[in-house]
């Protein structure tokens, strides 16, 4: 499948990968429920790292849209709050 | 509600198929995606222009405050030799407040650096794929019917939105990031020209400004007994005098 880690690119991972991302945005649902800014980037963190190492990089040219997009890594409480309960943070395409 | 991932996926996804759902002719679907991906090219290299711009403004800030902490070190320098070690004093402590305020903005100048690198790479990676886009699309012109060329596109059109919505949250971050730069800053400025700077500390909260007030105080011991030693004089003079203000240090 393919994953955007959002600021950094595309990467192509085994389909075995996405059990652990789902574990792992478990964890940042229940960090931000927490109000633990800490715990949501380190969980975040995780999930560029996992996709980082265990992935492909596809080439900047590439056309095709990703299964998952992972946020920022460093992303703050208030965004998270507002990606899951506001206006969902990304702004209206031009 | 889930977690972060799965909630951006599916916002981004709801927002590609928004901006494709304005191509509703299957005709004219190939070129105006891609005269949109023009203009929204056009847009991105914009809004990273800005942030350049923007930061070098800030970077011209914070070297002028710089500066500023040189003048109010070469005052204090001068009130010692003049006997006035509590003018001394009061200048160092506005050095204090002042570096205080500028090691942050300095850090924070950093990451937005950081930010418009990554940006630069978000903006070649659209232009290429923009490129791409056009080169696939005269492909399929010549080889599909008009209905079988929109599914093949489709994909492709859908990458490019997506990576225009990550750019576009890139560019909203980074513009947020300078504005909250640009009024501190500015309120640093405004500190320093009403010579209130010694107030700044008031911010946080008591513990914090406790903490802030004697780290700089401590600082200020430490840098006064350095001058003094600079300037040959051993045991302070005119310690006793009561406490003048100095002039604001604009």
């Amino acid at each position: 499948m393919i994953v955007r880690l959002m600021g950094e690119g595309q990467w192509r991972v085994d389909d075995g990968v996405r059990a652990r991302i789902e574990e792992l945005d478990a964890e940042t649902e229940r960090a931000v429920a927490a109000g633990d800014e800490q715990s949501v980037q380190a969980a975040l963190q995780a999930i560029h790292e996992l996709v980082r190492t265990s992935g492909e990089q596809l080439h900047h040219a590439h056309l095709g849209a990703s299964d998952v997009v992972v946020p920022p890594a460093d992303l703050s409480l208030g965004e998270a709050r507002e990606l899951l309960h506001g206006d969902g943070l990304i702004p209206e395409l031009p | 509600m889930g977690g972060l991932v799965e909630r951006t996926s599916l916002i981004a996804k709801a927002k590609v198929s928004k901006l494709l759902d304005r191509a509703e002719n299957p005709e004219e679907t190939l070129d105006y995606s891609y005269e949109q991906q023009l203009v929204q090219l056009q847009n991105v290299k914009r809004g990273v222009a800005d942030i350049a711009t923007a930061k070098q403004r800030l970077q011209l800030q914070s070297t002028s405050m710089q500066e500023q902490t040189a003048k109010l070190d070469g005052e204090a320098r001068e009130a010692l030799k003049a006997g006035r070690e509590d003018l001394a004093r009061e200048a160092l402590s506005r050095k204090a407040a002042l570096q205080g305020q500028i090691d942050p903005i300095g850090q924070q100048i950093q990451q937005l650096d950081a930010q418009e690198q990554k940006l630069i790479d978000g903006e070649k990676a659209l232009e290429a794929k923009v490129e791409a886009f056009r080169t696939q699309k005269e492909v399929i012109k010549a080889q599909y019917s008009a209905a079988e060329a929109q599914v093949q596109i489709g994909e492709a059109a859908t990458g490019i939105g997506e990576h225009m919505a990550d750019v576009g949250l890139a560019i909203q971050r980074a513009q947020d990031k300078t504005e909250q730069l640009q009024a501190r800053a500015a309120a640093v400025d405004e500190l320093t020209e009403s010579g209130a700077l010694e107030d700044f500390t008031a911010q946080g909260d008591d513990i914090d400004r406790q903490l802030a007030q004697t780290q700089q105080a401590s600082q200020v011991d430490d840098e006064l007994a350095k001058m003094k030693a600079e300037l040959g004089q051993g045991s302070p003079p005119g310690q006793s005098d009561p406490p003048k203000a100095l002039g604001t240090t604009s």
